[in-house]
């Protein structure tokens, strides 16, 4: 230690530094930081840990092969979730299918090729505002499109006998998520792709290549997986949306299983709510079983999503 | 030649990347719902293949309250079990949001914890949607204490006006304001939000048309209330019977003046009877008038609701099953196929069914 204090101190041709190192305070100082940040994320994990812990004691219990099986019922023992599960699934693949390449589409269009004009910025703006919307409102929005004008009463069906969304069903509820969760795609696409450093591009250009064949053989690699951490953020958040599906008509009593699209559906957080707020303490539990499903549905996608990441980012 | 080698198989590579993880998050995560599919088609395939098969009228939509969902649940469910074939699925928007569908031609049945009100009624016509006004049930709006609390055993309507009108607020909040019998309580109030229908009927039917104080601690959900009163001493909530039934060990009731002047504790055969007033209240389900012409299965749900052998159904989730006399007038207008509300646009308190119906 005291060696480069010393030295610090001193500059080469040995006159006296005015300078004054006073290592021990920068000692304090950092070890105050590390204290205080080592503290949020203890209190974090803390509250986390009792929620989950709270979580699973109440809902292990109840967790079983019937509990998964079964469809809703008012007996809290016969209840399950199956329809909820379901219907989850089906709509986090839809809204995976649909979010996913329109969003990193947008952000590669926005980054790489749109000119910095008025247009892009106002695109820009747009999105970035887009992305704090309150959830409800895009429910209001997929109610009013996708089950208004594109269902079997809409406007659409009327002008060409098309019903494209079937009402209530599957792909409006992904349609409408997919819509919450775009704007989240498109900016971290464009945050990976602006962390990957110009020179590469200017490299790629040097050689001759087209701005595709630079985006697509050189940038978008490197940038794979901070886009696909952007889209496991955003999927998480649709998981769990309760709000903007409640709006667009998910029903919350359903006991057959979706065949396709366009079927009625309920998702679990809706499931989960509705035991919630029942008067009976069985049905809390249940609850509290639902959301360890929801909790392991989520851990599921999100770990795929990591380790397939964790595999691109090594190749490259 | 090697860098073009290279970047073939990133590029390759990268594509494949997308397809697993667009085929990997969904296989992920389906892999234990494909088993549980399997072993639930093989219980509910006597439910599913019918319908499948059949004509699509084997569906019942029914949507709106919240309040009436437990029995709409229940009452599917045993349908659905005698009726194998024919689909009922319910959701829960409201009575508000339950109307604005079934005015829009959405569903065939909406559930409501009030009377459909003067612009719903509108909407409907507007619409061409005709429908008749179903009871489904009564509830009695249950008053709670704290456990400790042994001083509001019967309370006056009027008490409870002086606790909840607008005046009150930031001015009461001692329970000896309210009667100088009663010890220096401190005060705190819980119900349920503006929007619910249970804080509607009791503000309709204590606190007349200027609402209620705004000063309360309300909750959307009535469990949040249960956990409020039984922690403050000086708590007092209202909700549902049935999560008073429900949390009887660890509230206590209050009994409420009647007309007649008797102390009334709400139980079923008070709500029923219709002693427990004020505060007991008749909810509903409105049927579609085409819906049950044209769809058999729904006639034959809202028989299902209305047949008294299933009236244990009700007591099960927790409410009041009709009368005798007023599940005959119920059928009788489901038969005569009476359209119109007996409360033509305005609130049921007050309102004698069997006079009406």
């Amino acid at each position: 230690m005291n060696t480069p204090n010393t030295s610090d101190s001193n500059t080469p041709d040995g006159k006296v530094n005015l300078f004054q190192a006073d290592m021990a305070s920068r000692y304090r100082t950092d070890g105050i930081f590390q204290a205080i940040t080592w503290t949020s994320i203890v209190i974090a994990l803390l509250i986390l840990a009792v929620l989950i812990i709270d979580v699973l004691m109440d809902g292990l219990p109840f967790i079983n092969w019937n509990f998964l099986s079964n469809f809703p019922s008012r007996k809290p023992e016969q209840a399950g979730l199956l329809s909820a599960l379901a219907g989850t699934i089906w709509v986090m693949v839809t809204v995976a299918v649909i979010a996913f390449p329109l969003g990193v589409g947008a952000g590669i269009f926005l980054e790489e090729f749109a000119e910095d004009n008025w247009f892009a910025r106002a695109i820009e703006i747009n999105i970035n505002n887009l992305a704090g919307v309150p959830s409800i409102i895009y429910g209001l929005l997929g109610l009013q499109v996708f089950v208004r004008l594109l269902g079997p009463n809409g406007w659409l069906f009327e002008l060409t006998g098309i019903d494209i969304t079937g009402g209530r069903s599957i792909l409006t509820g992904a349609l409408t998520l997919a819509l919450l969760v775009l704007p989240i795609i498109i900016v971290s696409t464009r945050e990976s792709l602006r962390a990957v450093p110009d020179s590469l591009r200017l490299a790629g250009f040097a050689l001759g290549a087209t701005r595709w064949q630079v985006v697509h053989n050189q940038i978008l690699p490197i940038a794979i997986p901070g886009i696909l951490t952007g889209t496991i953020l955003a999927l998480s958040r649709a998981i769990g949306e309760t709000a903007p599906l409640i709006t667009i008509g998910a029903l919350t009593f359903i006991s057959f299983l979706p065949e396709n699209l366009q079927s009625p559906f309920t998702v679990l957080p809706i499931q989960i709510y509705n035991w919630v707020s029942r008067p009976q303490k069985d049905f809390h539990d249940l609850a509290a079983g639902g959301i360890i499903v929801l909790l392991v549905v989520l851990l599921v996608m999100n770990s795929t999503a990591v380790l397939l990441r964790n595999k691109l980012q090594k190749r490259f | 030649m090697k860098l073009d080698l290279l970047i073939k198989r990133q590029s390759t590579s990268f594509l494949a990347g997308v397809l697993a993880l667009t085929l990997a998050a969904c296989g992920g995560g389906e892999a234990p719902t494909d088993e549980a599919t399997g072993a639930a088609t093989d219980e509910t395939s006597t439910t599913e293949e019918p319908a499948e098969g059949g004509a699509e009228g084997g569906d019942v939509l029914i949507d709106g309250s919240s309040t009436v969902f437990p029995i709409s649940e229940a009452m599917a469910e045993e349908f659905m079990a005698a009726n194998a074939g024919t689909r009922v699925t319910v959701g829960v928007s409201g009575t508000g949001g339950g109307f604005k569908k079934f005015c829009a031609g959405e569903t065939d049945i909406s559930n409501a914890s009030r009377p459909i009100k003067a612009e719903e009624i509108e909407l409907c016509a507007e619409n061409g949607i005709e429908y008749i006004e179903v009871p489904a049930a009564y509830d009695g709006l249950s008053v709670v204490v704290n456990k400790e609390n042994d001083w509001a055993a019967c309370m006056k309507p009027d008490d409870l006006k002086k606790m909840w009108e607008v005046a009150a607020e930031g001015s009461v909040d001692n329970w000896n304001q309210i009667n100088p019998d009663y010890p220096d309580a401190p005060l705190a109030l819980y119900g349920p939000g503006t929007d619910s229908g249970t804080y509607d009927y009791f503000v309709e039917a204590l606190l007349g048309e200027d609402g209620s104080r705004g000063d309360y601690t309300a909750s959307e959900d009535d469990n949040v209330i249960v956990q409020g009163v039984e922690a403050d001493k000086g708590g007092l909530g209202f909700f549902g019977f049935a999560y008073y039934e429900e949390n009887a060990d660890q509230l206590g009731i209050v009994q409420i003046e009647n007309a007649a002047g008797e102390c009334v504790t709400p139980t079923v055969e008070t709500i029923k009877d219709g002693s427990y007033n004020p505060l007991s209240r008749p909810i509903f389900f409105y049927v579609s008038k085409t819906a049950l012409e044209e769809k058999p299965q729904v006639q034959a749900y809202v028989d299902f609701n209305l047949d008294a052998a299933n009236a244990g159904l009700i007591t099960e989730v927790g409410y009041v099953g009709l009368p005798d006399d007023v599940l005959a007038k119920a059928k009788e207008r489901v038969a005569a196929k009476t359209v119109g509300s007996i409360f033509e646009g305005g609130s049921s308190v007050g309102v004698n069914l069997i006079e009406k119906l």
